[in-house]
């Protein structure tokens, strides 16, 4: 009985689309050149995906020699999902954004409002406008308002 | 953000954490400029930026969205992101600042 060899491009493609995946809130989504076109992912699953179809091949056309006919079939399955899932999350799920057709438009006052700041002080957009800056004497030239989804 | 402030414009991050929240994470990000919260999301409904249910929990909170105003107050770039994801880079708003007198 010859002993059949231990088939890695199954195991090293299944940790590769795993990496894909997990890469994307954890590093690539901190940097616009990797976010925006999550290219990075899409070049890991690619990798991980290219090593599982060889160690696919090698599982069923050659298994006197190479093992993981069963394990290979699952990893591949599993690394599937997850890219299906991923493609699903960046090219679909977060592009559901409400229509906010009466949004303040360019050219347009912005609506005045007072909320409260970290010490809940409340602080209003016309002092905002006025307020100078720390390290500056002059009042601002101007404000930019970033609104985000926050962290909950 | 700093290039910004040396353009002498203020940035205001607003969103519907509460101030223990935002402060939590200023501390833990180094963030100096000006956090604001509204829990009710009266000022983000008021800019008719409401996500509903979009909240790890279903709550109600802002789609990301950046506006740059004039001394006057006045409306002078609008990003609204087609995909929550993709936010304006750095680079892009001062740019935009560069061009307020």
């Amino acid at each position: 009985m010859n002993e059949r060899h231990w088939n890695w491009q199954l195991w090293a493609g299944f940790l590769l689309c795993l990496l894909g995946f997990a890469s994307y809130p954890f590093v690539f989504a901190k940097f616009p050149i990797t976010r925006d076109i999550p290219w990075a992912n899409f070049l890991l699953f690619g990798t991980g995906i290219v090593l599982l179809s060889v160690g696919l091949k090698r599982a069923f056309q050659q298994s006197q020699q190479y093992r993981g006919k069963v394990a290979g079939s699952i990893l591949g399955a599993l690394s599937l999902l997850a890219f299906g899932f991923f493609s699903f999350i960046v090219f679909h799920m977060t592009r559901q954004l409400p229509v906010s057709a009466a949004t303040p438009r360019v050219g347009q006052q912005a609506p005045e409002f007072v909320l409260p700041d970290t010490s809940s002080n409340p602080v209003s957009l016309s002092s905002l406008l006025s307020t100078p800056l720390v390290n500056s004497q002059a009042p601002p030239k101007g404000v930019l308002l970033v609104f985000y989804r926050g962290y909950w | 953000m700093p290039e910004i402030e040396q353009l002498r414009v203020g940035p205001v991050a607003i969103s519907v954490d509460t101030p223990e929240m935002s402060r939590n994470l200023c501390r833990k990000a180094g963030y100096t400029y000006t956090f604001l919260s509204d829990p009710k999301a009266e000022v983000i409904r008021r800019y008719d930026l409401l996500h509903r249910g979009a909240g790890v929990n279903g709550q109600d909170i802002a789609r990301p969205a950046e506006f740059l105003l004039d001394s006057s107050g006045m409306i002078r770039w609008v990003n609204l992101t087609e995909d929550y994801r993709v936010r304006a880079r750095p680079d892009q708003i001062v740019e935009q600042a560069k061009s307020l007198k």
